[in-house]
């Protein structure tokens, strides 16, 4: 390829797109259905019930410490196909390229991609590329679509949160927040925070074939963060959920970077973090079985789901007092003083 | 976490709670105490110190929330800066808080949706970066804040200044605390035992700017961080000044806190600004409440530079009860909007837009 950026004529579907898709695409996802540049994959899939999940992408910076858009949007929507406890199977990826992007940039991304995939234990199966005059797009939006089997009769779901069960959290929250938030501001934090993008469907594959029905409930608690996450399950469970500030991880410098730009580490956003509510009588094992895994080794008990209050999180504060947490509104940004 | 782990030690909040509970059965009435400060209204609710506290005391949102307390006048200003009535290309400039606060008609954030050039900022040096790459545009900082920002943005209009800058403005709606504790006092109605006093803006102000309050309305104004410790230390010195019928100005924020102030910062400030009388979003027009330019600044005076003195002034929303909120007449919960018409989604007053508003943190925390 002479040029080094991306043109229109590079998704007008002709030689400039073959070219594209050839030195680009195929050189980074390598999987046979998609290797046969049909219009659509044809996949065997082991029997159960499908789970399916679509997310599109949007981030600035594309770039950003731990991770890049890429490897985002397959973490991201392979998390999702799992929290039905479903094992992922297969991607698809679709994407909006700003005229004007540099390939090489775009090649980075499609390595990072194809990497996370065979980490996380998917196939990039079909993909799409449209290019938009510039201005029209912000660099570059990836759509990924994901689909899972969800093995035997597991009912894993917001709803089915009950009293007396745990809560837990994988590890440390706000990490991603932070990490995107210092960079996009050019925010200098004498510890860098890096994001904790991560593929969870290796923990959860061993939670449920551990504990099977005793998890009731698996949550990514991505934009909104553990606040929202929480808020939303008792709300759709119609139970009270109590939680401890004190037994709530974050990293020191997440915490000052929170203190500096008015921040709630409740709400900020997580990309490799997963809430556990299992039933009390194995929230042990399941504590056992995270903190055995690479991707939970800061796994915590952080609260107990109660009769309560019936929709509400209350928080019970370090200083021994109490508060609603409630989903997030709006965005959050930065205060005045 | 050192400074602030330290600051949120259970133990030593058990023990201030134990001497707040005291003080407070020593006192045989309702102890109101206003908190002027947002960053302390958030923190209280936010370490759930409400509930912590002898049913006697009781504290009260004041008007130190910046959005909060912005006129609606100077509200619809800011916002027809977005698109000025002579044309000019404008590039506006805030701190986050400001975009969704509505104005008569719109918003900000209304504005940018349209295709007005306006940018979230984290600091003033980010208008004048903004001022540098765009010479075609006007930028426009709005100047919002007490004394803890009007020093920074103040910096920013001398170093734009040296630096030959000739594209930078700052809308001037900054206001002073001071003149805002004695227009409060002088208010009818108003119950006020003693004043909680905000953490960074006395960093710039000194504790002896509130000695003049506290001797002559008989206030005990007790300065405070915003860590749960920070403020409860404050709750328990106002409690023992009234148990004991004192009315001083204490400092439970000796750590960054001096009896003069940051001379050097407020020295900047007086070299670009002046005291000026400024409105207020609940407490009406406070003689030098805010600061206009100087003369010899007047080239950067967004105000004078587009014409803005023209635009209409707009009325408060129907039924918002805002200023009553913001003079610690009425609990957010009885304004008869909120959690209504009014909530963090969609918003009437600017109580309820900023993060540090009393409204929305009421609404967050506690409904």
């Amino acid at each position: 390829m002479s040029d080094n950026i991306i043109l229109l004529s590079h998704g007008a579907g002709g030689k400039k797109s073959s070219e594209l898709t050839e030195k680009v695409f195929l050189k980074h996802f390598t999987d046979p259905a998609l290797l046969e540049l049909n219009d659509m994959a044809v996949l065997e899939l082991p029997p159960g019930r499908l789970s399916i999940s679509t997310d599109t992408y949007v981030i600035d910076p594309i770039f950003f410490p731990g991770g890049d858009i890429g490897s985002l949007a397959v973490h991201g929507t392979v998390n999702d196909v799992a929290m039905s406890g479903a094992r992922p199977i297969a991607l698809s990826a679709g994407f909006v390229l700003e005229e004007g992007l540099s390939i090489a940039d775009l090649e980075r991304i499609a390595a990072s991609m194809a990497r996370a995939a065979g980490q996380a234990g998917v196939r990039i199966v079909t993909a799409d590329t449209k290019v938009v005059p510039r201005g029209a797009a912000d660099k570059l939006f990836i759509n990924t679509t994901g689909i899972g089997v969800i093995p035997g009769n597991l009912e894993i779901g917001g709803g089915q949160a009950s009293e007396g069960d745990r809560v837990l959290i994988s590890g440390t929250i706000g990490d991603h927040g932070i990490a995107v938030a210092s960079s996009r501001e050019g925010i200098d934090l004498t510890t860098p925070v890096v994001s904790d993008s991560a593929p969870l469907n290796g923990m959860i594959g061993e939670l449920v074939a551990s504990l099977g029905s005793d998890i009731h409930v698996l949550r990514d608690p991505t934009r909104g963060g553990l606040a929202t996450v929480l808020s939303e399950i008792a709300s759709h469970s119609s139970v009270g959920i109590a939680i401890q500030e004190s037994a709530i991880p974050v990293r020191d410098t997440v915490r000052g970077a929170c203190e500096l730009l008015g921040y709630d580490p409740l709400y900020l956003a997580n990309e490799g973090k997963l809430v556990v509510v299992a039933a009390e009588k194995a929230h042990e094992e399941a504590l056992r079985i995270m903190q055995n895994h690479p991707y939970g080794s800061d796994a915590v008990l952080i609260g107990t789901v109660t009769g309560e209050r019936p929709g509400k999180v209350v928080l019970n504060t370090l200083m021994g007092g109490t508060r609603l947490v409630d989903k997030l509104s709006g965005e959050m940004l930065p205060r005045i003083c | 976490m050192k400074y602030l782990d330290e600051y949120r030690d259970p133990r030593v909040a058990k023990a201030l709670l134990e001497k707040i509970h005291g003080s407070a059965g020593r006192i045989d009435r309702e102890i109101r105490i206003m908190e002027i400060c947002g960053s302390h209204t958030v923190s209280i609710f936010r370490a759930g110190i409400k509930s912590l506290l002898p049913e006697n005391v009781r504290l009260v949102s004041g008007p130190g929330c910046p959005v909060c307390v912005t006129a609606m006048s100077d509200m619809d200003r800011m916002i027809a800066l977005a698109s000025p009535p002579d044309g000019t290309d404008t590039l506006v400039a805030t701190f986050g808080d400001m975009i969704r606060v509505p104005g008569t008609k719109t918003s900000l954030e209304a504005e940018m949706a349209s295709g007005a050039d306006v940018r979230i900022a984290t600091s003033p040096l980010d208008a004048v970066m903004w001022a540098r790459k765009h010479f075609e545009k006007s930028v426009v900082f709005l100047g919002v804040g007490f004394e803890t920002t009007s020093p920074t943005i103040a910096a920013t209009v001398l170093k734009a200044r040296k630096s030959g800058l000739k594209n930078l403005f700052v809308y001037p709606a900054f206001k002073l605390l001071p003149p805002a504790l004695v227009a409060l006092l002088e208010t009818p109605d108003i119950a006020i035992d003693g004043f909680l006093c905000p953490g960074h803006v006395s960093v710039m102000l000194g504790a002896d700017a509130y000695r003049p309050v506290a001797a002559r309305y008989e206030k005990p104004c007790v300065i405070a961080g915003f860590e749960p410790i920070d403020i409860l230390l404050g709750i328990s010195n106002i409690c023992d000044q009234l148990a004991e019928n004192k009315h001083e100005v204490a400092n439970a924020y000796g750590r960054a806190v001096s009896n003069g102030g940051n001379v050097k910062a407020m020295g900047i400030l007086d070299q670009v600004f002046e005291p000026v009388d400024a409105p207020w979003r609940g407490l009406g027009t406070i003689p030098a409440s805010g600061l206009g330019f100087r003369e010899e600044f007047a080239a950067y005076d967004a105000i004078r530079r587009f014409g803005l003195d023209s635009v209409e002034a707009g009325s408060e929303p129907k039924g918002c009860a805002c200023g009553e909120v913001l003079r610690g007449l009425m609990d957010p919960p009885r304004c008869p909007l909120f959690g209504k018409a009014c909530t963090p989604d969609s918003p009437v007053g600017s109580c309820m837009v900023s993060s540090e508003g009393s409204c929305a943190a009421w609404y967050k925390y506690s409904s």
